[in-house]
């Protein structure tokens, strides 16, 4: 019995050699197509400049397919479907939905805290209170986090009705609106976010400062 | 007797040894188990089996398998947590990290992607939308390059001192990246030249989305599906991702699904609430990508013990400027500083070995390395960073490891 399994080995490596002979020299003819398309300005990557003007690989998008997978909303509001919101229904949805992992009034946990605490002296609340209130500089994102990721055990799971008075409710919780504002495509861009002013772009640079 | 020749040395019976009987009856036994579990024997085999191999030259080894297998006396492992898992650094002798071992971080756990399936759309600013599945990316010309890849929230400390390479930054691990250039998909497309930013997502559980200047796409952002000559490992995006030479971790979006150019900044949540730093004054440092230069000691760290006489202190370093130009090593707490040699070749945005031969005189001392990359940066003092970011810690920390070694050769990690 074992001496067919070394009988059967040693044809099965003739075979190997073979496919591994061929490999070596598609392999190498690759290697000199691929130098000669090679520049030294990014570390030795191609240079996408000698190619020709398209390849015509891939197929056109077609406006649906775009549409179902384009839920982004940008801080100008761009992005933002139909319908409105309001605190009230929120605290609804909240307390069904998400108070189970953000606490019963978003601050308790076990998962992110989504409400500040106006002056906490508790230092490990201190730590952590980082929040759509003093850390978000922008509206828009509750929406289209809340939408895309939450709740996180069923994610993509909410209507954008559901969203828009989840955002209501969060910024109200927040002290950035007032219970009986509507949110919407107009308004949302709109509300005064108190970190924008906070942001700063990267300001390090190459060289040996510290930053 | 009969000739023996030929495939069949040993189809004769009649004169067959003690030792070879042995010899046979366990290779059967090796046969049969690889058989069994499509993985090689050497896996299964307990400790207390091994003794029967004690002597490797009287038994035939293990025939050719399907898949290699580390030794089952090596066992390196990820460090696991909920959202991350971290490459053992101290366990590593080069600078290619095993890709079961590069670290992992995720925000909805790893997907499950049909490569059959597989879609990445390119859409927003462009002259024509466009699809491309699996088969049509790997179509267009390729590249590869060796880079690391860092998570940018990849420092720890231990006020007792009791922490390894691993847990203190094993955020970081390198491979080699192989895909196609973003730009030639860029020129597929046609980008215009009024986009400035465009959005990446992912098709995991978190539809991960990070904003990312058109600027790196045109520059040396590869849209990748292999990870060290393989298709890249689910835990790394498979069967697409992102790769940003010399950029956190983040943003190096994994399972790319969607691609759109836009004329500003998506302000996605892990680009505002996460991924920021308060730097002082009341600021809050945003789109901050870059990983600045750094250096790790990985021998002798802890919880090693050392003993008295000639040490090879051995490391990693890396910049996400460029190359690393220099490495420097103290053995004396900081008083003096000596280069270290660098293991070339020194790429670009890579993990660069370097090592330093060392005669331990018994004495307790501290053992620092940093590193100096092309731009002139030096890799700072924690108390340095700290001071220079208003006392606050957060993403984006870099600072020189010591390893304090007592007396009785135990080594404990210090901060700077
Ligand atoms: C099963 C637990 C769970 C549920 C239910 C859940 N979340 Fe979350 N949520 C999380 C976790 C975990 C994170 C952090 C995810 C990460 O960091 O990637 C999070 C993050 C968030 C954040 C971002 C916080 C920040 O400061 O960055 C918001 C906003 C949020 N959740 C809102 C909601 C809303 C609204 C609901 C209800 C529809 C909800 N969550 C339901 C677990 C949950």
């Amino acid at each position: 019995m074992f001496c067919q399994k070394v009988h059967l080995m040693l044809v099965s490596m003739t075979k190997i050699r073979v496919i591994t002979g061929v490999a070596c020299l598609l392999f190498s003819l690759s290697l000199t197509s691929l130098q000669s398309l090679t520049t030294t300005k990014n570390g030795g990557q191609a240079d996408t400049l000698k190619y020709p003007r398209t390849f015509g690989f891939g197929r056109t998008a077609t406006l649906k397919e775009i549409a179902i997978l384009d839920t982004d909303v940008r801080p100008d509001g761009k992005g933002l479907p139909a319908g409105s919101g309001k605190a009230t229904e929120g605290k609804l949805v909240y307390a069904a939905k998400c108070s189970a992992c953000h606490g019963a009034t978003g601050v308790e946990g076990p998962n992110d805290q989504l409400v500040t605490i106006k002056n906490p002296t508790d230092p490990k609340v201190k730590v952590r209170n980082k929040t759509i209130g003093n850390y978000w500089p922008y509206a828009t994102t509750i929406f289209d986090y809340i939408k895309r990721a939450m709740p996180f055990n069923q994610p993509g799971s909410l209507t954008d009705q559901e969203v828009y008075n989840l955002t209501a409710f969060l910024l109200h919780e927040n002290g950035l609106i007032k219970a009986a504002d509507i949110i919407n495509a107009n308004t949302l861009p709109k509300v005064v976010m108190p970190a924008r002013d906070f942001f700063v772009p990267d300001d390090r640079k190459d060289g040996p400062e510290i930053r | 007797m009969p000739d023996q020749k030929g495939d069949k040395p040993l189809e004769n019976g009649k004169k067959i040894s003690r030792r070879t009987l042995l010899g046979g009856a366990a290779t059967a036994a090796v046969v049969l188990a690889q058989t069994a579990s499509g993985k090689s024997f050497q896996a299964a085999l307990t400790k207390s089996e091994l003794h029967l191999l004690e002597d490797p030259t009287k038994v035939p080894g293990v025939p050719p398998g399907t898949l290699g297998t580390r030794s089952p006396f090596e066992k390196p492992v990820k460090a696991p947590s909920d959202i991350s898992s971290r490459t053992p650094l101290q366990d590593l002798f080069g600078t290619i990290t095993p890709s079961d071992l590069h670290f992992e971080r995720n925000h909805n756990g790893v997907p499950a992607i049909d490569p059959a399936k597989y879609e990445l759309i390119i859409h927003g600013m462009v002259d024509k939308p466009m699809v491309f599945t699996l088969a049509d990316l790997k179509r267009f010309p390729s590249v590869s390059r060796i880079a690391f890849l860092e998570c940018s929230g990849n420092y720890r400390g231990a006020a007792d001192g009791k922490i390894t390479p691993q847990q203190l930054c094993g955020l970081t691990s390198q491979s080699e990246w192989t895909g196609v250039k973003l730009s030639t998909l860029f020129r597929e497309v046609g980008v215009s030249p009024k986009s400035t930013w465009f959005l990446a997502e992912g098709g995991d559980a978190a539809v991960m989305t990070r904003s990312v200047p058109v600027e790196k796409g045109w520059d040396d952002a590869i849209i990748c599906y292999a990870q060290n000559s393989e298709a890249i490992r689910p835990e790394q995006g498979y069967p697409v991702r992102l790769f940003l030479p010399g950029w956190e971790g983040n943003i190096n979006v994994k399972w790319l699904r969607r691609i759109e150019l836009s004329d500003q900044p998506f302000q996605t949540r892990q680009e505002t609430s996460k991924y920021t730093e308060a730097i002082g004054g009341g600021k809050i440092r945003q789109f901050s990508f870059t990983i600045d230069a750094r250096s790790i000691i990985t021998y002798p760290s802890y919880p090693q013990k050392v003993e008295k006489g000639w040490i090879e202190i051995r490391g990693i370093a890396w910049s996400g400027r460029g190359k690393v130009v220099r490495v420097e090593v103290s053995t004396d707490a900081g008083k003096t500083w000596k280069p270290a040699e660098l293991q070339g070749p020194v790429m670009d945005k890579s993990h660069t070995a370097f090592r330093y031969l060392w005669n331990w005189n018994g004495q307790s001392t501290e053992i620092l390395s940093r590193t100096v990359d092309e731009t002139g940066y030096v890799q700072p003092f924690l108390k340095d960073l700290l001071a220079a970011r208003g006392g606050n810690m957060g993403y984006h920390y870099n600072p020189v490891t010591a390893w304090y070694i007592q007396n009785d050769g135990q080594v404990l990690f210090k901060a700077t």
